[in-house]
């Protein structure tokens, strides 16, 4: 209101002419400002998106220089009959579901845990950065050491214990590669989960709990009827970035398993071809396929909780 | 964040706290045990790399949970490889430089955006944003050509630039909202003062956005040093190569040789100087991670 009033005060008291230069003062600078910034992004972004989807539609061979003749839809009905491509949708699909939701509740329970220690907040949360922190490539080879058949650390504890599967070769068999696939990248991101839960607990207002309490309610009543709905919000969020990423995982499979015994993912799939196959065309139509499933997936979220999402934004505004 | 928190913990006085605590108290253990268990869980792994960095020889060839003979030999093996030492000082040179570039340009950006009016904002805005949903393979083999015809191709300004758009998205959604946070009173009266725009912008706004700043740094620092996928496409030798993709690259003196204890180690010496951020800029990392999910 005050501010309402203020504004309205000084603007009238400027000269319109002089007020209409000012702002066109102001759109020049921005134009200024901003365009660096889109430049770089055209070259880096826009442009070899748009190269990438001309790529899909030829035929193209480093090997043979100035061969390219069109395609058509070939490259793509080639990528979506291949069967590792197939499998690599498969396998993209369920390493994100898993890792996703060990995530979530891995991410709230440790959120729980941070948000109610009653000592040591601090330390506990810079703790809980250095998984994040720690570069993937790391991760990888942190979980290879420990899933080591002979001398890593999961077998030997459980021969150790004389518990079964202490012989399972981890990595080098098809269910188990992906079990640790999930896990390590499970530790290295419930922490990122676990932090955009505590801040959004946080936020959540004292008294509420109070008033909950007075009411009889218990823990968990507490728990499942005022902090999780309130934490939607938040947690949507976090969903959305983790299954984005998880979706287009590289770096993981590529040092862990070199994509090997079910690990192979959408991206790496792609890069094969890119890369080892030198199929530029096929690689090209399938990292656009790989874009896709992306947009159609981040699309979903924001058309299933998308008014959750614009009530944040909303909210965020104020 | 740091405001919130320190508003909360004004705000709830010493007494109550105590008496909120007093019917916990049976609970004290099972919140010990949490507590130590997510400590376990997120620092036993990296101990289980120094572990076995800290091995050589026959130890390798065990699991114990302390290292028999401890040695810091793979250590001076790994300093004294080139290809190592080499891929150290590009990822410092490709991080700082992206981290530098990124802020200069993604301040400019994010300026705009927060203060100045001017027309499709929105649709700019979503531009940027859309980029961050860019599958990096997709952009990955167009820049593979596209570097070898103008011959930027394993050169570090070849991974800088590339860096620099992923990086911009993050810096300039940083940006964006601490930008919003500083009050606008003191802008206004640099204006009436005389001052221009953009002289409001260097004088006043930047240096009051220092820890917004630095929160887009650190965290578009973590990006570069941590960025393969581009790493390894868009380079072919030692020459250019970043740390990550030199690793994955390591191999032992004989093909078949996994050589665990130098790769263990290399991996080490590459995470501290992101554990080091960690340690003395928890709050900030925590801050800009946070930025966008709770305030929208």
């Amino acid at each position: 209101m005050e501010a309402a009033t203020a504004d309205t005060k000084i603007a009238p008291t400027r000269a319109p002419r002089k007020r209409r230069t000012a702002e066109e003062d102001e759109r020049r600078l921005a134009r200024f400002m901003i365009s660096p910034s889109l430049i770089l992004i055209a070259i880096v972004a826009a442009y070899p998106i748009g190269y990438a989807v001309w790529l899909s539609f030829h035929e193209y061979s480093v090997r043979v220089p100035g061969l390219s003749r069109g395609a058509g839809f070939r490259n793509y009905t080639n990528a979506l009959n291949d069967s590792a491509f197939q499998s690599a949708i498969l396998n993209t699909f369920i390493f994100t579901a898993a890792s996703v939701f060990f995530e979530l509740i891995l991410g709230v329970a440790m959120a729980l845990i941070m948000h109610n220690a009653t000592r040591g907040k601090g330390v506990l949360r810079t703790i809980v950065l250095v998984p994040w922190a720690i570069l993937t490539v790391v991760t990888a080879i942190t979980w290879q050491t420990i899933f080591e058949p002979q001398l890593g650390f999961v077998n030997t504890a459980l021969r150790g214990l004389g518990l079964p599967g202490g012989n399972i070769v981890w990595l080098g068999d098809k269910p188990y590669a992906m079990i640790v696939l999930v896990i390590a990248d499970v530790w290295k991101t419930a922490p990122f989960m676990a932090l955009l839960v505590l801040a959004g607990m946080q936020v959540i207002p004292n008294d509420v709990y109070d008033a909950a309490k007075v009411d009889g309610a218990n823990a968990w009543q507490r728990f499942t009827k005022i902090t999780l709905p309130l934490l939607k919000p938040a947690i949507l969020v976090a969903l959305i970035f983790r299954t984005l990423d998880a979706l287009r995982i590289f770096d993981l499979p590529f040092v862990l398993t070199k994509g090997t015994n079910g690990t192979n993912t959408l991206s790496f799939e792609a890069y094969q071809q890119l890369r080892e196959n030198r199929l530029i065309g096929l690689g090209s139509a399938m990292s656009i396929l790989t874009f896709l499933i992306v947009m159609i997936v981040s699309f979903a979220y924001i058309r299933f909780v998308g008014g959750n999402i614009r009530g944040l934004a909303d909210e965020g505004g104020r | 964040m740091s405001t919130a928190e320190s508003a909360q913990s004004v705000a709830v006085p010493r007494a109550r706290t105590r008496e909120a605590r007093k019917p916990k108290r049976n609970w004290a253990w099972v919140q010990w045990v949490a507590v130590v268990a997510v400590m376990l869980f997120c620092l036993f792994p990296f101990y289980w790399l120094i572990n076995t960095s800290l091995k050589t020889g026959p130890d390798l060839s065990g699991a114990a949970l302390l290292p028999p003979h401890p040695t810091l030999a793979n250590y001076k093996s790994i300093f004294k490889n080139p290809d190592f030492t080499h891929a150290l000082r590009n990822s410092a040179i490709v991080s700082l430089t992206t981290t530098f570039l990124a802020l200069l340009v993604g301040s400019f950006c994010a300026y705009a955006i927060a203060r100045l009016k001017f027309r499709r904002k929105f649709w700019l805005l979503a531009l940027i944003l859309s980029i961050t949903t860019f599958p990096g393979i997709a952009i990955a083999a167009p820049l593979f050509k596209l570097w070898t015809d103008i011959g930027i191709y394993n050169t570090l300004p070849g991974l800088i630039i590339p860096y620099l758009t992923f990086a911009l998205p993050l810096a300039i959604y940083i940006l964006v909202s601490f930008f919003k946070e500083i009050p606008k009173d003191l802008e206004e009266a640099a204006l009436v003062d005389g001052a221009t725009h953009f002289q409001a912008f260097y004088k006043v706004v930047v240096p009051l956005a220092a820890p917004g700043l630095a929160t887009a740094g650190i965290l578009t620092f973590i990006f570069a040093w941590n960025e393969f996928l581009l790493a390894i496409t868009l380079t072919s030798s030692a020459t250019a190569r970043t740390v990550p993709a030199a690793i994955a690259f390591f191999t032992g003196s004989t093909q078949f040789e996994q050589p665990l204890g130098t790769i263990s180690a290399a991996s080490v010496v590459i995470s501290i100087p992101l554990i080091l951020l960690v340690l003395l800029f928890q709050k900030r990392i925590v801050a800009g991670l946070t930025a966008g999910a709770v305030k929208g």
